[in-house]
């Protein structure tokens, strides 16, 4: 019996104290994915109980929030989830301007559709890289790297920051993308249809893989639902779901493609539907880089949107606005909204309530891993701990949208 | 965004002549309608105004209507005003293809409510999280304990009268 020091103590249930054993796994531990930590209770090899211990990284963004400028509050978000920061970047943008019921030029739309699926293959090659590693692929985790690297670099070549880009801004995007920018990206995306096929050839075929996916991590689409479980592991437990087509933001009805879906409800499921998301994001990319409209990517809204740096240095007025918009803010209308989008791991959702200042009186953030994270006792019992590692790997969860 | 918005429907009358249709109105309407002390449409979202102590078989009334997935909940403190708290519930449906949000005030003299995790097991978390940072208890919860903050922590960090910076 493993002494817990100010943590609750799982003790094995009556009448199977003999045989159980409770065990601490993590929060230091490289298959927990970050500060995870499991208390397990076992029976030999097989999982009894699982009890996830989360706070670790409890920043208290939302309490940080209400002490921001809405503008502010933009760097906050690419700090929850790290892997897929344009997302979080958008979901917020697209909350705020719910309230303040402002449309963002065609362009910016189709800017952010772009980079949140640049976003999302980012989240989802971690993923392949650090689940294939977790169950002993490591040269998958080389190949993935690869590839994200270069999406890193158009992250910085847009943002002029590799992982917390704070790109998509309330009203539209921060900068024009460069001209070189959108040439690269259509260089990028050419590439990337073969390189989804050689992580295939490297782990489909895979029999050491296959043996530790399939048949592992059943989670049935009841539980699923009943568990708050979205994204990926919904969509692999056979609901076909995806924010994007069934409830779309910021222009995604314009674009067609595909959501995956499988039966199988288990890891190897969700590794075929999100190697299968990757090519969809890809053909989504291509079609946004083809229609691409001209235009300004920011909304015609002087009160709330900086201006550009040329109008700031020689108009009076666009000064004026620049030093409100800094120094004061803008006053958002009160009301509440919630807006949902599809993010890489699952469905992120910004509940933004506004009392009619600069500051928000209330941010709250419904992050996809934190409800997954549940469900993981409902696929783990009654397995082997070594399938609790692919498990973990297999519902990509991200510790820093867990704790905020 | 794209899409017009529809006109705000401030208070429970003109919501009910507004959406005559609306599939969430009328199983509440059916179910109870007195439990609906007041509904809001507005930036094309709907907010059912559920009597607390009602919350539990609201819930249920609703996932029996269609409205299956929980997707969030979480807490506003008005502080000072009374009643303090205000529980936001944000369900989805996958059918309908549609959000609405149930809201229930709760006070600070008796911060309790009934729990929503015999509906959806998924609210476990949610719950506990409100418990965490506001201080609003769940009856019939499975596991009331803290989940962010250290278990010996005293105060709860999202009231407003929490400072930012914490206590020293």
């Amino acid at each position: 019996m493993v002494q817990l020091a100010g943590m609750p103590t799982l003790e094995p249930a009556e009448g199977a104290r003999d045989q159980h054993m409770v065990i601490n796994m993590g929060p230091q531990h490289p298959a927990t994915h970050g500060v995870l930590r499991l208390v397990l209770e076992i029976d030999g090899e097989i999982i009894v109980r699982v009890y996830p211990e989360i706070g670790y990284l409890h920043t208290g963004i939302e309490k940080t929030c209400e002490a921001k400028f809405y503008q502010q509050v933009v760097p906050l978000t690419d700090r929850i989830n790290y892997l897929d920061p344009l997302s979080n970047n958008l979901c917020y943008a697209l909350a705020v301007e719910k309230l303040l019921n402002l449309e963002v030029p065609a362009k910016a739309q189709w800017m952010r559709v772009l980079m949140a699926e640049l976003s999302r293959l980012n989240s989802h090659l971690i993923w392949l890289g650090t689940h294939a590693m977790d169950i002993g692929a490591l040269t998958v985790f080389l190949y993935t790297f690869r590839e994200r690297e270069e999406i890193l670099r158009l992250f910085e070549d847009i943002a002029g920051q590799r992982m917390m880009t704070s790109y998509i801004r309330i009203g539209g995007l921060s900068l024009e993308p460069p001209l070189d920018f959108l040439p690269r990206v259509r260089a990028f995306i050419s590439t990337l249809p073969e390189k989804i096929d050689e992580y295939s050839n490297l782990l489909t075929g895979n029999p050491i893989f296959r043996n530790r996916l399939k048949g592992v991590g059943y989670l049935s689409a009841a539980d699923a639902i009943a568990l708050g479980v979205t994204g990926p592991p919904l969509r692999a437990s056979g609901i076909d779901f995806d924010l994007r087509r069934d409830m779309p933001y910021s222009g995604y009805e314009k674009f067609q493609f595909h959501v995956p879906i499988s039966n199988d409800c288990d890891c190897w499921a969700r590794y075929e539907v999100r190697l299968i998301e990757m090519r969809e994001s890809v053909k989504i990319i291509q079609q946004a880089l083809d229609g691409m409209p001209e235009g300004p990517v920011k909304a015609d809204a002087p009160k709330i949107v900086l201006p550009d740096r040329e109008k700031m240095k020689t108009q009076m007025e666009a000064l004026i606005h620049h030093f409100k918009i800094v120094t004061e803010g803008f006053e958002v209308p009160a009301g509440e909204v919630f807006q949902g989008i599809e993010a890489g791991h699952g469905q992120t959702g910004y509940y933004v309530v506004s009392d009619g200042t600069a500051k928000p009186y209330r941010v709250h953030m419904r992050y996809p891993s934190f409800p997954t994270l549940q469900a993981l006792e409902t696929m783990c019992k009654g397995r082997m701990i070594a399938d609790l590692v692919a498990v973990i790997g297999s519902i990509d969860i991200v510790l820093g949208e867990i704790d905020r | 965004m794209a899409e017009a918005l529809k006109p705000t429907l401030a208070d429970k009358a003109s919501v009910l002549e507004g959406l005559p249709e609306h599939p969430a109105l009328n199983a509440i309407l059916a179910w109870d309608p007195v439990a609906l002390e007041d509904a809001r449409f507005d930036r094309n979202e709907l907010t059912l105004a559920i009597a607390a102590d009602r919350i539990r078989q609201a819930c249920a009334t609703l996932q029996a209507a269609g409205y299956n997935f929980f997707e969030d909940m979480t807490a506003v403190d008005w502080y000072p005003a009374v009643p303090r708290f205000q529980l936001s519930y944000h369900l989805l449906s996958l059918g309908y293809k549609e959000r609405i949000r149930l809201r229930a005030m709760v006070d600070e003299a008796h911060p309790t409510v009934e729990s929503i995790t015999p509906v959806w097991a998924g609210a476990n978390y949610y719950e506990r999280e409100v418990f965490d940072l506001f201080g609003i208890s769940f009856q019939g919860h499975p596991d009331m304990r803290r989940i962010m903050m250290p278990d010996d922590w005293v105060g709860h960090p999202l009231r407003k009268d929490y400072p930012v910076e914490g206590y020293r």
